[in-house]
């Protein structure tokens, strides 16, 4: 499978932080990588510098062969990356229907497709369509911030940590959709949540202090216990 | 009552005033995090530019248009080369937007000169009509229903239309909207070029209403505005027409019955919604 997004030693500073000290990843087009790491480790802002909100400082950023890393959020966005972030990044005063008129960059047949099909997957937002989007349940809220990032024809997406916060039976619920989603994108996954990582996972990156310091097939990562151990402080 | 109806009306359409100006202010300020004390100054340019060419021409229709297109022109310009440098810095906010404040006022000056002007309402619309004992201001009226047709206005634009989306969406979550690929940076232009342009709309309906206009006059209504922004919620715009109405009735009544407290009960009103509702009555943003 050919790569859809190369980061190449990237560094991101958040003020006078320096947060990523050198991140470096590979995305296969058709695949779900994991970034996996504990709290801090720079896995958010990993995503957010792919994203431009937190630009990279050094290093490159390659999506479909082109140098993105210093483009403009909304140039990013529209190039064909979707972006889910962990605060779900609902707009709470506007209904379900209109957080999704806002996420439409273009309103053709082939949207209104991955419209149905989004809202066959999450049939919870067809019910609330016209409910303000902040009196959703949270996981109502991380579907429909999955579906905005979803309806329009991305490439990529880019969803962080989208269990945090959610009742078990809601958790699985999430994971099974992304996995239906997996036949039709490409996805990288922030998840601190280990058993859905690797269930939905094909390969993994460990990031820790801001730096990637391993990768491999989940399979792999599954059976190691002393880098689970070490890594993500699962016993 | 015909005393009371006549505050009422008086007091309506002085608020109508105040809400073309602070609806601007509260969008600009919940979109855009942006403390526009130059709001004002569009004002007074509304009225100056508005009243010279409908004195000039002969038309007050043609005065509204290009007092209108006076508040779009100055509101991109300001926009692009006075805020966009500033933008995340309150401190540089301030200190730009008040001296942009005063340099607009001195123009005027510099332009129509230190005088005030006068200006009296269109043939069509002087006068009163008479109801029983009642006695009805046309203008005072035409004022009320003009404001009215604006509120409806940006109200259908806000809730209908995909920038009034985008732009109730980025009073929300800047940050999301641009993740979603708009370009933000255009929204915001539009915001302040439509704030501007009510702005100045208000200052042309002013002048007819006061029957003079001065430079200072920007000045004066922005105070107004800007307790109307914070009674309403800062970035709240049904808020800012229904707090305009409260400002522009105490106005109107306070003025009459006790004229000596007749800004200070808006102050006081102001300090008592931030003490007990600080984010302000009509809540925060949205």
């Amino acid at each position: 499978m050919s790569e859809l997004l190369k980061i190449n030693n990237i560094e991101t500073y958040i003020g006078q932080y320096h947060i990523l000290q050198g991140v470096t990843l590979e995305v296969k087009k058709g695949e779900v990588t994991v970034l996996l790491g504990r709290n801090g480790a720079g896995k958010t802002t990993t995503l957010r510098t792919i994203m431009g909100l937190n630009p990279a400082s050094k290093g490159s950023i390659v999506f479909k062969g082109e140098e993105i890393q210093s483009l403009p959020t909304y140039t990013i966005a529209q190039k064909g990356i979707g972006y889910v972030p962990e605060d779900q990044g609902i707009f709470a005063g506007l209904t379900v229907e209109e957080n999704m008129k806002v996420a439409i960059q273009k309103e053709n047949e082939e949207t209104h497709k991955r419209l149905d099909y989004i809202l066959n997957l999450f049939p919870d937002l067809k019910k609330f369509w016209k409910k303000p989007g902040g009196l959703l349940s949270g996981g109502q809220k991380q579907m429909l911030s999955i579906a905005r990032a979803y309806v329009n024809d991305n490439q990529l997406l880019l969803i962080d940590e989208p269990s945090k916060g959610l009742a078990p039976i809601v958790v699985e619920k999430v994971m099974e959709s992304i996995l239906q989603m997996k036949d039709q994108t490409t996805i990288v996954l922030v998840e601190q949540n280990f058993m859905m990582a690797s269930t939905i996972g094909d390969c993994f990156y460990i990031i820790d202090d801001g730096r990637t310091v391993s990768t491999g097939p989940m399979k792999q990562l599954k059976e190691d216990e002393e880098m689970k151990r070490k890594y993500l402080g699962i016993a | 009552m015909e005393l009371l109806f006549n505050l009422t009306l008086n007091g309506l359409a002085t608020g109508m005033l105040i809400f073309l100006l602070a609806a601007g202010l509260t969008l600009i300020f919940g979109l855009m995090d942006v403390l526009n004390f130059a709001h004002g100054g569009l004002f007074a340019w509304g009225a100056y530019s508005g009243i010279w060419i409908y004195t000039t021409t002969g038309s007050f229709l043609f005065g509204i248009i290009g007092a209108i297109l006076t508040g779009f022109l100055l509101g991109i310009i300001t926009e692009k080369w006075i805020i966009k440098p500033v933008y995340g810095n309150h401190v540089q906010q301030i200190l730009i937007t008040l001296g942009l404040m005063l340099v607009l006022s001195e123009m005027l000056k510099v332009i129509w000169g230190p005088n005030q002007l006068t200006a009296n309402p269109p043939e069509y619309l002087r006068g009163s009509w008479e109801i029983g004992d009642m006695i009805i201001i046309k203008y005072r009226v035409f004022i009320i229903v003009v404001g009215l047709l604006v509120f409806a206005g940006v109200q259908f634009l806000l809730k209908n239309t995909k920038i009034g989306l985008v732009v109730r969406a980025g009073v929300m979550n800047k940050e999301m909207v641009q993740a979603l690929g708009i370009n933000i940076k255009k929204v915001f232009m539009f915001v302040f070029m439509i704030g501007s342009g009510m702005a100045a709309l208000g200052g042309v309906l002013f002048g007819p209403y006061s029957g003079v206009i001065h430079a200072g006059m920007g000045m004066e209504f922005a105070i107004l505005a800007f307790i109307v922004v914070v009674i309403g919620g800062m970035g709240n715009f049904t808020g800012s027409v229904m707090a305009a109405i409260l400002v522009g009735l105490s106005g109107s009544f306070m003025a009459y019955f006790v004229p000596e407290l007749s800004l200070a009960v808006n102050m006081l009103l102001m300090a008592v919604v931030l003490i007990v509702k600080p984010q302000g009555l009509f809540g925060g943003k949205g």
